[in-house]
């Protein structure tokens, strides 16, 4: 292997007297380091940092928040248990039992639908899959926390309630 | 005889109760302050009754917690040696300042007080030696724990020790020659003086390269960076004080911020002119007491109705930020200090510009301490700062900088001292 064009020394940048003896140097980046604090001290509010649970940042509208289940206009889900989003899902977090719906037209519809949210690595392919729009990642919610590992398992009835906070 | 021990028991607990204090102000200066050095914003959140003063609640919360911690101890570790160590730190971190002059004197009652726990012949002798005492207390916690990292932060102590305690001892011995005495408080009385009538005689006018000397000694002395060796993270998880936990953990970290309040009053003491106002001697001071108290207590006046008026701007800004306690916080903060600023003003009305002789010389000791720990605050503050900017250097930079560097500057220090010293006291 030939390293054409490249130096094979590198030459380094002799320090100079009063380089190598630190002391301005020292109070070169005193100065810039006070100027900061200054700074910050007289514009508090202007940092870039956000006072979290008073203060959210906004997302934008693409941002794939926790999952939601769509309605039809009589209430019942959207869904007809097609089986795409759990095939697709690359955690294998969605679980699906179908069952038979009286609408011939239909044809299916999910008995179970649960969603492992532990397992779930918001990717959004599920919602990219499904073929009916009937599950979003859009409600906008990350602040997802329980007490224990089971209730993160969600089901249909919680996924068709859309308007919950993060709290399970 | 009962009097004299209840003056020095007097005087050593006021010094306890300032370095006491300074601990936790310092430790909350140092997350607030690197913070914003940082562009953060730094502990908020700690707060009583939704009073937060600007993190500084975080101290109290911090040590709360290490009091009630597990206390996690390594099971080979040397039993006595291992509990004796953070004491000793901590003792010997609190016995330096036995010898700093935190004032002139104070006459009370006819009598007068030196203010000076121990007014030592060889003061600067006994800094020299307790200083490198505390060592000790790194190096035994180090080897008792019986771990791998906290023996090479012992190690690297006691190296930067030996190393930096030959600098120091030189930048002082150029002080001693200028000043000709090892006494402290004869140390900071001298140089109240005025050279050419308008430059104090501060040890860094007269010895400008040894306070260089001396400044990188303390901060190798105090495990400061850039000379944090002893418990560099990278190198040596935290270095000597890894297998503390809890309350004895908590000791070897006040003694830390002690130490550096040591420093700080070192370097105030020794270079900067102690508790000498520059321009404003004692005599011009009990001279003028009337009107200086009454400038003070105005001067007061104002700074409390500014900051109060602040305060309650920022109360009116804040409204329905937090939705909590922490809302009504800028308003209390405002009315304290629109009633300290009121207080002072009422305090006008005591006609303090007919101040009596002995309330004048109370005011000069009280100015004069205030203006060493006004000093202290300061340099106690450069060493936060200067953490927050400079990386620390390489082991055997620091070695390289003790030994090559600094020793000979320090002996050349000397030398021209000493003959510009004779060539101007020729006879």
């Amino acid at each position: 292997m030939s390293y054409k064009g490249l130096p094979e020394v590198v030459t380094r940048r002799r320090r100079s007297f009063w380089e190598s003896a630190y002391f301005v140097e020292i109070c070169k980046g005193l100065f810039v380091t006070g100027r900061h604090l200054v700074r910050n001290l007289l514009h508090t509010g202007e940092m870039p940092t956000v006072q979290y649970p008073e203060k959210r940042r906004e997302y934008g509208p693409r941002f794939r928040g926790r999952h939601r289940l769509m309605k039809r206009a009589d209430g019942s889900p959207r869904c007809v248990a097609c089986m795409m989003c759990s095939t697709v899902c690359p955690a294998d977090c969605i679980t699906i039992v179908a069952g038979e719906h009286p609408d011939p037209a239909i044809e299916k519809f999910p008995k179970t639908f649960t969603i492992d949210l532990l397992r779930c690595v918001y990717c959004g392919l599920c919602e990219e899959a499904c073929p009916c729009d009937a599950i979003r990642m859009d409600t906008g919610i990350y602040e997802i926390a329980a007490d224990n590992r089971e209730s993160f398992v969600v089901d249909k009835e919680f996924l068709l309630d859309n308007d919950k906070d993060g709290t399970l | 005889m009962v009097p004299v021990v209840f003056e020095a028991l007097a005087k050593i607990v006021f010094m306890f109760l300032v370095i006491m204090s300074f601990v936790p102000l310092l430790i909350w200066a140092e997350r607030k302050g690197s913070a914003f050095i940082q562009d953060r914003t730094g502990p908020n959140r700690a707060a009583i009754l939704g009073l937060r003063l600007a993190g500084l609640v975080h101290p109290i919360a911090d040590v709360l917690k290490l009091v009630f911690k597990e206390d996690v101890v390594p099971a080979q570790r040397h039993r006595v040696l291992y509990a004796f160590a953070p004491w000793l730190v901590m003792t010997v971190a609190m016995s330096t300042y036995a010898v700093i002059p935190f004032g002139d004197h104070l006459r009370l009652g006819g009598r007068e007080y030196q203010l000076v726990v121990a007014d030592l012949e060889v003061g600067l002798l006994y800094v020299l030696a307790v200083s490198s005492l505390a060592t000790y207390g790194v190096a035994l916690g180090g080897w008792a724990s019986n771990s791998k990292y906290t023996f090479l932060g012992a190690l690297r102590s006691a190296a930067s020790m030996i190393s930096y305690e030959i600098t120091m001892g030189l930048a002082l011995m150029g002080l001693f020659l200028v000043f000709g005495t090892f006494r402290l408080t004869e140390l900071v009385h001298q140089q109240g003086d005025l050279i050419w009538g308008w430059l104090p005689r501060w040890g860094i006018v007269v010895q400008p390269v040894g306070f260089l000397l001396f400044i990188a000694a303390v901060y190798a002395e105090t495990n400061r960076t850039p000379f944090d060796m002893t418990e560099r993270d990278s190198e040596i998880v935290a270095g000597y004080h890894t297998e503390y936990s809890s309350l004895k953990f908590a000791l070897f970290f006040m003694a830390e911020y002690a130490h550096m309040v040591i420093g700080a009053a070192l370097i105030a003491a020794l270079y900067f002119g102690g508790y000498q106002i520059p321009w404003l001697r004692r005599e011009l001071i009990e001279d003028q007491a009337g009107l200086l108290l009454t400038g003070l207590l105005a001067a007061g006046a104002l700074l409390h109705g500014w900051l109060a008026s602040l305060y309650f701007r920022r109360a009116r800004r804040e409204k329905g930020w937090y939705r909590d306690a922490r809302e009504r916080e800028p308003g209390v903060l405002g009315a304290v200090a629109l009633v300290i600023g009121l207080a002072l003003l009422g305090s006008l009305l005591l006609r303090p510009w007919s101040l009596g002789a002995a309330g004048a010389s109370v005011l000069a000791t009280l100015l004069q301490t205030g203006f060493f720990i006004a000093k202290i605050a300061c340099f106690a503050w450069l060493f936060i700062w200067v953490r927050w900017t400079v990386p620390s250097f390489r082991y055997d930079q620091v070695m390289r900088l003790g030994w090559q560097i600094l020793l000979p500057v320090g002996l050349v220090n000397l030398v021209v001292t000493a003959l510009w010293l004779a060539a101007a006291h020729r006879p």
